[in-house]
């Protein structure tokens, strides 16, 4: 039970960039990366006489997330003009949306790390992004790339219902995973597809009002947020403790130090002066448009990792980490699909091979490893023709060469002996070179008896069927 | 409806538009006059009256998502007012 | 005949039969130009005269049109008369010229304007005045008043236009030519510099009722590139000309003839309708009853959208650019941002941003934009009604013949309310034509404007081509 005076109340604003193909008001490639001022046109430069026309597929895209985190799309949706000047907005206005967002009133299920609550979504609508723009160091300029004007955007506003910094951390990753699953962006904040920022008051302990809100802005991970959160609080509780007003204000998360700052421009209010965008006609969506669009939707992650543990008798833990990715779950129905022994294919896919994956840094779809294939080294592996430690060498093997499980056992002669007669000698040999540990396991020693094991297995380099070679050794010490 | 050069004042900053002294006085008092006759809207009754905010009534207006060429670099900076390199070049902005 | 004085459809036969070459017809206007440009001053920029590159096979093959300097033309500059705008070179066609070139036409040259068209007499343009090709101490109406005025002297077979309260109409009417207005969303805005998105329209201004129809089916159609264009698709207007207005319905609104009217303009119009009803056209007196509203509405609206459309000329891409280290107040780029609009836009058009700018500020956004818009629905609502009982609306253009160059330039207000009667149409996004129906005594045109249902182009044709037919006016010319 906490003893703190104040208790802070948070809400999150994340902006995500939809990975269509193009921007969102016209046909210009929305790639990440490209040489500066070479991905635009008339209509993202704003350029005199152009005018805008809504991309289908950010629109679908944009309606998907609304059902996913359960909001109500809207049967009719408009856009309208934000107006304000800033260098990187070459119309001096943003088309976006005001009164009648695309979607409303969702939630999302926040589980991980101590927390298991529902965050409220506040809204979800579609705008266009603005370009880049850069400080350098010298000099009195700035310099503008508008490659990424008019890239589409999602801003998904959460109401003010989290109440840590570490429920907001765990609300972000479940939001960028619950995005990734519908499939509509990359979510990488190091790349900007993914921007957060946060609102934060404190109120006092136990009462239900909202206290005087800090916007923070310039966060690049969700651990910046957290931290930055932290460090808000803190700076807000002291002050509040001290008896100091606080004052509405944005404020800039500087990394470097850790700390955040009041941002130094004049503070007015901006007057967005909202109205409807006179050059887009506005959108609807009947029952029947929504209903193709839900049936779209995957199986999202909460839903999943339910299934695993109810279908596959998966611990959460366990299909919490399967989940966290959508190949990787996908990957593991495959194999599940085809190997009996369930646990053994997640077993196999949350070791050995998440650690190829990150030894190698690539990702599962990059690694060059079919379900089928990985079932087939496991079935090598549980019909003892090599063993579990031989397995992840072939699993490298096979990453490397591209070749198949039992071709590579072959080509490395890695087959175990099994054998009794090969396997056999073998053993008699141990036997005679180490009299006394087996008198010390006719006596009982039974640690005795894995040495002898060990013994057998460093003689044939491994490739001894450990279990055979214990039986083979109990046989003959104890006959 | 009487508006402040102060109010004026505002506008024009709302609108970045660079007045002198002597615009602001002379476009507050012409102003005054074109609001007090615009005012004449406030004798109607709009209860219950949708807005019209598109003369033609179309809905649904979409493109896909098939990219087309962009505009090649030096058709557009060439005539930036400041450039640099690939980059437009505006006075420093401050955060 | 010089071959600039005959209409595009005349030309097209005789280029057709060989009886003319392309050649002698641009030699034809280049010496009208040298003859008289300096006296009207139509033209924003003089044009080359250059034969284009090639020609498509079309309607309008070989025949130049002049464009305003508010259409983009690839690789041409545009800069609606404003000082702002000065150096910009259009980098893509807009729709319309991209049909033209289809058609077989190409642009002659660009057209003198009022600022961002802001204005009704071509006195706003950062360069000069047009004057009207009639009397040259008169104005010649904006404002497309530089494209009105080429057409009037025969310095252009046609031209087009744009129209967002007027703009098309009222010079056409100053200027004794036939001006439309198209259904919003008839033609493709892609390209037009925008002035009020939600008002604005390209259309023709030509010497007769035939070449307008030939240059709008030109012209018109769905284009993707533009939302809010109709899909619909082009009727060839030319077909309906020379058919009988025996039968048709022609609603008179009486708050259109109000006691302010000239005296001339009034006798020309009634002469029209008795000449209109002596060939079987009725006439019913009608009401529309929230004229009084329109010209307050029209101007919360269209500079509302205006101050927004203007925002991105602040000197950042194109454009004049005006740093101003003098200002220490607002930091560099707020500085340069200020000092470039204070300096490259003209009076008329901060008027409009500053007006626009309030109406959508903080606290008055329902009080008036919001507002406007529902009076808008009733000034729409009144055009159904008529409608309902009618086949089209005859009105007066304006309520006056041009006048003097500086009359209305002192009084805002005053050149506001001479839009009274073409308005409404764009409010409503209705078609509507200026077609000439009489002379004053001193020798200045007189228009009559028709209005129809929305994409009833055809219509208003049919009518105004017949009138013309039984009448000398298209065939009249200035002086100069």
């Amino acid at each position: 039970m906490s003893t703190a005076r104040y208790e802070p109340v948070i809400g999150l604003e994340v902006h995500v960039q939809l990975k269509t193909q193009t921007k969102v008001f016209c046909g210009c490639a929305n790639d990440f990366g490209a040489p500066e001022n070479t991905q635009t046109c008339p209509v993202c430069l704003g350029l005199p006489g152009s005018l805008p026309v809504l991309n289908a597929e950010a629109l679908r895209s944009a309606a998907k997330v609304g059902l996913a985190l359960g909001c109500r799309v809207r049967s009719f949706t408009k856009f309208d003009r934000k107006n304000y000047f800033y260098p990187d907005l070459p119309k001096n206005f943003q088309i976006s949306q005001y009164d009648l967002p695309l979607a409303e009133h969702g939630r999302l299920a926040v589980e991980g790390g101590g927390v298991s609550r529902e965050v409220r979504i506040k809204r979800v609508h579609l705008e266009e992004d603005a370009g880049k723009l850069l400080h350098p160091e010298a000099g009195g300029s700035s310099l503008v790339d508008f490659n990424r004007s008019g890239s589409p955007l999602l801003e998904i506003v959460s109401e003010p219902d989290i109440f840590s910094p570490e429920e907001a951390y765990v609300y972000l990753t479940g939001l960028k995973l619950l995005l990734q699953y519908v499939g509509v962006s990359d979510c990488d904040m190091e790349k900007g597809t993914l921007r957060c920022d946060a609102n934060v008051s404190m109120r006092p302990a136990g009462t239900t009002g909202l206290g005087i809100k800090t916007e923070l802005k310039n966060m690049n991970s969700f651990k910046a947020v957290r931290a930055a959160l932290e460090f808000e609080i803190t700076r807000q509780t002291g002050a509040l403790e001290a008896g100091e007003r606080l004052v509405q204000e944005t404020r800039l998360w500087d990394e470097e130090k850790q700390a955040t700052r009041s941002m130094r421009s004049k503070e007015e209010a901006h007057d967005y002066r909202y109205f409807p965008e006179p050059d887009l006609p506005p959108f609807t969506f009947s029952d029947a448009d929504l209903e193709v669009l839900r049936r779209e939707l995957p199986e999202l992650p909460l839903a999943r990792v339910r299934r695993f543990c109810s279908t596959y008798g998966l611990a959460p833990k366990e299909a919490a980490v399967l989940i966290a990715s959508k190949d990787m779950a996908d990957f593991f129905e495959e194999g599940a699909h085809l190997f009996q022994e369930v646990k053994k294919v997640a077993h196999w896919l949350m070791g050995p091979v998440l650690a190829q994956m990150n030894a190698r840094g690539v990702s599962l779809d990059q690694l060059g490893l079919s379900p089928a294939s990985l079932v087939e080294l496991i079935r090598l592996v549980e019909d003892g023709v090599i063993s579990q430690l031989a397995g992840k060498d072939v699993l490298g093997a096979m990453l490397d060469s591209g070749k198949g499980p039992a071709q590579i056992v072959k080509e490395k002669d890695l087959a175990q002996m099994s054998a009794e007669g090969a396997l056999g000698a073998i053993v008699d040999e141990v036997l005679e070179k180490n009299e006394k540990t087996a008198a010390d396991y006719r006596q009982g020693k039974e640690s005795a008896l894995m040495f002898l094991v060990g013994q057998v297995m460093r003689s044939t380099q491994g490739k001894a069927n450990p279990k055979v070679a214990q039986e083979l050794l109990r046989k003959r010490l104890t006959s | 409806m009487p508006i402040s050069k102060e109010e004026v004042r505002h506008i024009a900053h709302l609108a970045r538009l660079g007045l002198t002294s002597g615009e602001i006085e002379h476009f507050q008092g012409q102003l005054e006059g074109i609001l007090a006759y615009i005012d004449k809207l406030k004798s109607l009754n709009v209860e219950g009256i949708e807005p019209t905010a598109h003369a033609l009534d179309i809905k649904d207006v979409l493109r896909p998502d098939v990219r087309r060429p962009c505009l090649e670099i030096d058709k557009v900076l060439r005539i930036a007012p400041q450039r640099e390199g690939a980059f437009y070049k505006v006075p420093r902005v401050i955060e | 005949m010089s071959l600039n004085t005959l209409t595009a459809s005349v030309l097209r036969e005789r280029l057709h039969a060989k009886k003319a070459t392309p050649e002698a017809l641009r030699a034809d206007l280049k010496k009208r130009f040298t003859a008289v440009e300096e006296k009207v001053r139509a033209f924003a920029r003089p044009p080359d005269f250059k034969a284009p590159a090639d020609r498509a096979e079309g309607p309008l093959r070989d025949i130049p049109v002049v464009i305003k300097d508010n259409i983009c033309s690839l690789g041409e500059a545009v800069e609606c008369c404003s000082k702002i705008l000065q150096g910009f070179v259009a980098p893509y066609d807009a729709t319309v010229v991209t049909k033209l070139k289809e058609a077989g036409a190409f642009v002659q040259g660009k057209a003198n304007m009022d600022e961002f068209a802001f204005g009704s007499s071509c006195e706003t343009s950062c360069l000069y005045p047009t004057r009207n090709p009639w009397d040259l101490q008169r104005v010649p109406g904006g404002s497309s008043g530089g494209s009105a005025a080429c057409v009037a002297a025969d310095e252009a077979v046609m031209a087009l236009g744009s129209d967002t309260g007027g703009s098309i109409r009222q010079p056409a009417s100053f200027c004794g030519v036939v001006g439309m207005k198209p259904t919003y969303g008839r033609v493709s805005r892609y390209g037009l510099i925008a002035f009020a998105s939600s008002l604005d329209q390209i259309g023709p201004l030509t010497k007769d009722v035939r070449d307008n129809a030939l240059l709008l089916s030109a012209i018109a159609g769905p284009d993707e590139r533009d939302a809010t264009s109709a899909d619909r698709t082009v009727p060839d207007y030319a077909k309906i000309l020379g058919r009988d207005v025996k039968g048709l319905r022609v609603g008179l609104p009486r708050e259109y003839l109000i006691k302010g009217m000239d005296m001339e303009v009034r006798a020309a119009l009634d002469e029209a309708i008795a000449l209109l009803k002596g060939h079987g056209v009725t006439f019913f007196d009608v009401s529309l009853p929230h004229t009084e509203y329109a010209v307050a509405t029209y101007y919360i609206v269209a500079t509302a959208e205006a101050s927004s459309n203007l925002a991105r000329f602040d000197g950042v891409q194109y454009g004049l650019r005006r740093p101003d280290p003098s200002n220490k107040e607002d930091g560099a780029l707020v500085a340069m941002y200020k000092k470039t609009r204070g300096e490259g836009f003209g009076a008329e058009a901060k008027r409009r941003i500053i007006l626009g700018t309030y109406v959508l500020s903080s606290g008055y956004y329902e009080a008036y934009y919001g507002r406007a818009l529902k009076v808008r629905t009733l000034i729409r609502r009144d055009f159904d009604k008529v409608f309902a009982g009618c086949d089209l609306i005859v009105t007066p253009t304006s309520p006056t013949p041009a006048f003097r160059l500086g009359e209305k330039m002192e009084d805002p207000l005053a050149m506001y309310l001479s839009d009274i009667y073409t308005i409404s149409a764009n409010l409503a996004g209705l078609p509507a034509l200026s077609v000439p129906c009489g002379m004053t005594k001193s020798g200045l045109p007189v228009g009559m404007q028709i209005l129809a249902r929305p994409f009833d182009e055809e219509g208003i044709y049919r009518l105004a081509h017949f009138y013309e037919q039984k009448t000398p006016w298209h065939t009249l010319k200035p002086k100069l």
